[in-house]
């Protein structure tokens, strides 16, 4: 019996200790420090609304928010501290579970990067440059979807989250088709693709294509022009555009603050500069410019012209791009990927905003792995934006912009 | 304004002193300054209506090791009306990393230098909140630093295993 507990505590690889809360995450306002009016609410890191694992410290006067400070790093999995001991495409699989909702978007993103320290950018054949451009915005679509999907849930209207889930659910049966995983693709390869798409695939995605034309004028009927909606999201979280630009917010967030800037059209990687799409910006239709409302409305807005391309990349993958027996998408796969040594910042349009990816590479024998290599997430500045437009507003409303803003807790802690 | 123009603009506005060495051979060619110059010149360049650097992209930290004993900060400057990009770079000594914070600057560079704080242990001078930002605030060392080696236990957790 005695043996039987000690090999019990002997198992257990943790034991619990109040005090240590405090001391790995402690209090930023320090208790004795409150106003007698004021109120410390801790939110997180467990929580639906705070999507992921984000722990805010909120200083409220009853119901209006005083001060905001939000705990990061309960997700950090030390991506640049491997990209370090590893090679540049193994670092791929690791670059998928930054942004985990929309992973092929930064697999094109580092892809591209790397390809251009190479010096192969310019050579990749038109067909790989399509297909990664035909999943990287399929993946943007499931990625909005999950956004208004689960702000919707913050805000308390539960239908439109099972509808998106269910249309983001084919968008992933296709992208697993694709790949053969769900989320965590591992597809885009520096020089080209793990695969070509599967055949069938153009006459599925066209059906996909004519299923979501409808369900997107739905959720823009249903939800986003819903009274209720509305009168929930308009005129909260206000993001004047000097303060978004400061903080360094991107994609969706800024273009809902009125400025047309995306990167796809800006600096016109890829194959973008050939498709036809508009960029949706907001304009305070519904309240304020840069609110709620006007962020929401833009990634709404998105998705159409993702569909857009989606349909321009079908056309020329059936037409002059035709499926041929020659094509190989692993033709120009370096065996060796050893780029000269320089610093180097590549960035491109995620789902969420600018994502880049700063390198440093060696000589040497040190060649093969990257010196350094830094994510500059745009979940990151997204959320950093936080504390600046929630002040002063209600502790309800808080839930209801942190859910606006559309971060993913693995890239900012990454 | 390209890389020429801005460093001529630079020189003529600071003098030949403020360029320590620019590094052109590469497809995205670096200005390097002197650390103590730093604020001024962000301030100058954010300031100017033909250069107008209004984002700030990126904030990188980088050790080059005890061999060399140095750390070096890069910053990727972009203008979105002028659409034109500038890297700077500042070198500091590895025994006692510190530079002025540019978070009155631009905002981006809080939590940039927040967490370049907590992987590399660089002093941001007169930053409203230098706390670490990912790791959690008992954790020992700076574990991006060339010759770390991690703590042995962590609240009773082994760390290596």
């Amino acid at each position: 019996m005695e043996s039987k507990e000690k090999m019990s505590t002997e198992r257990i690889q943790y034991r619990y200790e109040p005090g240590n809360l405090y001391k790995s995450e402690p209090l930023v306002r320090e208790l004795s420090s409150l106003e007698p009016d004021e109120l410390l609410v801790n939110i997180g890191p467990q929580h639906p609304s705070t999507h992921g694992v984000l722990r805010l410290e909120v200083v409220t006067d009853g119901e209006i928010i005083k001060e905001v400070i939000p705990h990061m790093g309960y997700l950090h999995r030390c991506f640049e501290k491997h990209a370090e001991k590893l090679p540049f495409n193994q670092i791929i699989p690791f670059v998928d579970r930054l942004d985990y909702v929309a992973a092929m978007n930064s697999e094109h993103a580092y892809a591209m990067g790397v390809e251009k320290m190479l010096g192969i950018d310019q050579q990749i054949p038109k067909r790989v440059e399509y297909i990664r451009v035909l999943v990287a915005e399929l993946n943007r679509i499931a990625s909005h979807f999950v956004a208004i999907g689960t702000y919707g849930l913050d805000i308390g209207t539960f239908t439109p989250f099972l509808w998106l889930m269910r249309d983001r659910e084919h968008i992933n049966r296709m992208l697993e088709w694709v790949s053969g995983a769900r989320m965590l693709y591992n597809y885009i390869w520096i020089g080209g693709l793990y695969y070509d798409i599967p055949v069938g695939f153009e006459e599925q995605c066209q059906e996909l294509v004519k299923y979501l034309k409808p369900k997107l004028e739905e959720l823009q009927t249903i939800v986003v022009d819903n009274k209720i909606f509305v009168e929930r999201t308009a005129s909260i979280g206000v993001l004047p555009l000097d303060l978004a630009i400061s903080y360094g917010v991107t994609g969706p967030c800024l273009r809902g603050s009125g400025l047309r800037f995306d990167l796809r059209r800006v600096d016109a990687y890829s194959v973008y500069p050939e498709l036809e799409f508009d960029i949706p910006i907001g304009s305070g239709a519904m309240g304020k410019k840069g609110d709620c409302w006007d962020r929401n409305f833009v990634r709404v807005q998105e998705c159409r012209e993702s569909i857009k391309i989606i349909e321009q990349c079908l056309q020329r993958l059936t037409g002059d791009l035709k499926r041929d027996r020659s094509f190989d998408p692993q033709a120009l796969v370096p065996k060796k990927i050893r780029p000269k040594q320089q610093d180097f910042y590549c960035r491109a349009e995620n789902s969420k905003g600018e994502l880049g990816f700063f390198f440093r590479t060696g000589t040497g024998a040190g060649a093969d792995v990257p010196v350094r290599v830094k994510v500059r997430a745009c979940s990151f500045h997204n959320l950093s934006v936080l504390p600046a437009i929630s002040k002063g507003v209600m502790l309800a409303d808080l839930i209801a912009i942190l859910g606006s803003l559309d971060f993913v807790m693995g890239e900012v802690d990454r | 304004m390209n890389f020429g123009e801005l460093t001529s603009l630079l020189t003529e506005t600071f003098g030949e002193g403020l360029m320590l060495a620019s590094h052109t051979q590469h497809l995205q060619p670096q200005l390097q300054v002197a650390p103590e110059r730093l604020l001024e010149v962000t301030e100058f360049l954010k300031r100017h209506p033909s250069c107008y650097f209004d984002t700030l992209s990126c904030l990188t930290a980088i050790d080059n090791g005890p061999e060399k004993g140095t750390m070096e900060v890069i910053y990727h400057l972009y203008s979105i009306p002028f659409h034109h990009s500038l890297v700077l770079k500042i070198e500091i000594p590895r025994t006692e990393p510190r530079v002025e914070s540019l978070s009155a600057v631009w905002r981006t560079a809080e939590w940039h230098e927040r967490e370049a704080y907590d992987f590399f242990g660089i002093t941001f001078l007169h930053h409203p909140d230098l706390r670490r930002i990912l790791l959690p605030a008992d954790w020992e060392g700076f574990p991006l630093r060339k010759d770390y080696t991690e703590q042995e236990y962590y609240h009773g957790i082994k760390v290596r295993y």
